[in-house]
């Protein structure tokens, strides 16, 4: 392990790096890299956010007023793309930087030189994605999950996104490729991988997955690419191609990648509500278990985004039950949640908060999941509104706030200074409440009859919509005053005392001064 | 006695509650209006119901902790860890949980996917952005027509005031008779579309190249009205279905003036030759 490690014998690195804007561009600093990963997917989410509050003030009224409807299925798809590629999993990544060395008491990530690089990719990505509304023809208008034969038809904005989800597979690639040789290669001595904490264990599982499906993608856009300009017809009945092969190959990527955005908030979370409720997790064992068997099974699900496809009667069933079967382990760590509070000595900071508003609306994503997860029922809700509900529970009140928790939870480890905490339960309650405002309506709207991605409707779903929008336009300004918070506690923050949870029990917090230094863990630490 | 006015005042409080949620609610599915429509409404109640218990059992235990054991209130936190008893309970009650979900279900499926002797037979081939459907076989067997949105542009550009059926009506509707067995094969000439009827619980995607097939038997005259359901461009929003049940005797009445009318139309394509 000392070798790995390195400068044992004390001349490490000065902090002589460049300064400016070259210190970003140049750096292979763990720390650095973090935060550049958070802020550019924080720079996304508000771009993500304009396009989704374009789609709610389309939606505000019945007809036809802001969007035309070939811009309304631009701005959807790329509402979604930059949500997904752009935002929330950069975000994770960004955590993954900041902690993982932290938290397994390690100098920086192994591979720091692909780590810039992995994160220089993603500007680029984000250009051409954010470019391709002013290209002739706009922006890629086939949805997030870009169907052929409909992606066949789009012009150069379909090429631009095909090659932004290159770029952005490229960068994940190497991202998890380096979280999982850091986490398998540079723990302190003594923390064997039973004793990690259970974020570092989320995000080796994660890092697994994105190994496994990110070629997959990769592979099924350069088909389309082919398709469209090579004269190849994978997806082209005409030349003996199959749509829905599309569909499988896209799903065998699209459902880990649900979970890909899922367990390393399931780690976040399962770190702070052990602070909060001073207990140790309860389950720590069957929380690793159950986090592997949801990755395992998440593999073996896909289809049952397809059931309207057609396909067997037995294939139905198979991905109908081993969908169902995902709501053991999911539920497995639900209890233990509830187990690690139960009889601890509980207080409420805005970490706390929102992880327990994460638990109380992702456990509604998850309800309304095992629904989607009945054949039957999900032949109604397919496509509609109710999907569309489902998977905001389990993203926005489950990822975004996961990340919401991470934030305030590691912010005065990271700058040395304390966030607005009154600011901060204004931003958790202001969010639950216009969250919950514009998504939980939309249940309605599917089981009523409404299809997603149209951008006009019949009037029976004209107050169920305005109540949507409102609180759409609700969320979208509270998320201004997160930004609020998080600049002025980075600028004039009170300063963060040594330790400011009691309760947090990790190495970051035990084995390190507050702000953490440019370089630490340059001695690792000795794991009992 | 007492005990008694208890017991009958929640029954009728979970009536109630129960008929709110039930038909004609725009909070709910549709009112079905064929057997697997009636299936799929009643499984999605048993998991509401289900749901709900689970949600109540958990969080009423979590809201319990968050009330009671707090660091304000000077509560000391205790310091287990795991109990292994306690944690193979709660996964297999789950597990059983989901077997009574899934009995129902796989039963409906293989209803679902029964699309054996039917008494009619209609392709229904999508557009961007229409719906064109060829009575195959059965009574009727020949009919062929397009069907389009009717709801006029003025009414989507805000121009005009929005009818009650606003983008949900169209020039011809599909016609079937009360009580036979449909079946309808989907096909598409473009991009992909779905076929979606909910009050008749079927929706099927059509995709060019394939052939895919779906049923439905329905209780009740009337119209039912549903949209494409998967995005297929532009006017993906702007190409509904609509389906008119009729009695028997009146269904026999649509085919032969649909039979006259073609029948006039080639003649004239004769003459004109």
């Amino acid at each position: 392990m000392a070798a790995i490690h390195g400068d044992a014998h004390g001349h490490g690195h000065d902090d002589h790096h460049p300064s400016g804007i070259m210190r970003w561009i140049t750096t292979t600093n763990h720390k650095d890299i973090g935060t550049m990963y958070l802020w550019f997917s924080f720079a996304m989410f508000l771009v993500g956010g304009t396009l989704a509050m374009g789609i709610r003030a389309e939606l505000f009224q019945p007809g036809i007023q802001i969007l035309e409807p070939e811009l309304f299925n631009q701005f959807t798809t790329l509402h979604g793309l930059i949500m997904v590629f752009g935002a929330i999993m950069p975000a994770f990544v960004g955590f993954a930087n900041w902690q993982v060395p932290l938290m397994i008491g390690a100098p920086d990530m192994a591979f720091a030189r692909m780590n810039n690089w992995s994160f220089w990719l993603l500007p680029v990505a984000a250009t051409l994605l954010v470019s391709s509304f002013f290209v002739p023809g706009g922006a890629a208008a086939g949805g997030w999950t870009f169907y052929p034969p409909l992606s066949t038809q789009g012009g150069l904005g379909v090429d631009l996104m095909i090659f932004a989800v290159h770029i952005l597979g490229a960068s994940s690639i190497m991202g998890s490729i380096n979280i999982i040789t850091t986490i398998l290669n540079m723990r302190a001595p003594g923390m064997t991988l039973m004793k990690m904490p259970m974020f570092v264990w989320t995000w080796l599982i994660t890092a697994y997955l994105l190994v496994l499906v990110m070629p997959v993608l990769a592979g099924v856009v350069t088909m389309l690419l082919t398709d469209r300009h090579f004269g190849t017809s994978f997806f082209n009945a005409a030349g003996g191609g199959d749509p829905v092969m599309f569909q499988h190959i896209f799903w065998f990527f699209g459902h880990p990648e649900v979970y890909i955005m899922i367990l390393p908030s399931f780690g976040i979370v399962s770190e702070v509500i052990p602070t909060f409720s001073r207990k140790p997790l309860f389950g720590y064992s069957s929380m690793v278990y159950a986090t592997a068997s949801i990755a395992i099974l998440s593999c073996v699900v896909w289809a049952h985004h397809m059931f309207t496809a057609g396909m067997p009667t037995v294939g139905q069933l198979f991905f109908m039950y081993a969908t169902m079967l995902i709501a053991v382990p999911t539920g497995v760590k639900v209890f233990n949640w509830t187990a690690t509070m139960w009889r601890g000595s509980m207080s409420f900071e805005t970490p706390m908060l929102f992880s327990i508003g994460f638990i109380f609306l992702f456990v509604i994503g998850g309800f309304s999941g095992v629904i989607c997860a009945i054949v039957p029922i999900d032949i109604q809700v397919q496509d509609t509104y109710y999907v569309i509900a489902h998977f905001h529970y389990v993203l926005v009140s489950g990822s975004l706030f996961a990340l919401f928790a991470g934030a305030y939870y590691w912010i005065p480890k990271w700058t040395g200074r304390m966030y607005n905490e009154t600011l901060g339960k204004w931003h958790f309650w202001l969010s639950m409440f216009f969250f919950n405002l514009t998504f939980f309506v939309q249940h309605f709207l599917g089981l009523a009859g409404m299809p997603r991605r149209i951008p006009d409707y019949n009037l029976q779903f004209a107050d169920f919509n305005m109540i949507s929008s409102i609180g759409a336009f609700g969320f979208g300004l509270t998320q201004l005053l997160f930004l609020y918070i998080m600049i002025s506690c980075i600028r004039s923050g009170e300063k963060a005392p040594e330790k400011p949870w009691d309760g947090a029990t990790t190495l970051e917090w035990t084995h390190l001064p507050t702000p953490a230094p440019y370089h630490s863990f340059e001695k690792p630490p000795i794991v009992k | 006695m007492r005990s008694k006015s208890v017991v009958t005042w929640a029954g009728v409080f979970a009536l109630a509650l129960y008929s709110s949620m039930a038909v004609g609610s725009k909070y709910n599915l549709p009112e079905p209006q064929s057997v697997i429509a009636k299936d799929i409404y009643d499984q999605h109640i048993v998991l509401l119901w289900i749901c709900l218990v689970i949600f109540i059992g958990v969080f009423g235990v979590m809201f319990y902790s968050v009330l009671k054991h707090r660091k304000s209130l000077g509560y000391k936190a205790a310091n287990f860890h795991h109990s292994t008893a306690v944690e193979i309970v709660w996964t297999i009650i789950p597990c059983l949980i989901l077997v009574v979900m899934a009995w129902p279900a796989t039963k409906t499926v293989i209803a679902m996917k029964d699309t054996s002797s039917p008494d009619m037979t209609i392709k229904a081939t999508g557009y961007q952005w229409m719906w064109e459907y060829d009575y195959l076989q059965g009574e009727g067997e020949g009919i062929s027509f397009f069907s389009k949105l009717s709801t006029p542009k003025a009414q989507i550009v805000n121009k005009e005031p929005k009818g009650e059926n606003y983008l949900l009506e169209v020039d011809n509707r599909v016609v079937v008779p009360v009580g036979k067995k449909v079946r309808v094969i989907l096909t598409a000439n473009d991009v992909i579309h779905a076929w979606w009827v909910p009050a008749l619980g079927i929706k099927q995607d059509a995709i060019p190249g394939f052939i895919r097939d779906t049923w439905f038997t329905a209780d009740k005259p009337g119209i039912y009205r549903g949209q494409c359901a998967e995005l297929c461009g532009k006017d993906h929003g702007f190409m509904p279905i609509v389906v008119e049940v009729m009695e028997a005797d009146e269904y026999t009445k649509w085919v032969t003036a649909q039979m006259n009318a073609s029948a006039v139309k080639t003649s004239m394509h004769v003459e004109n030759k």
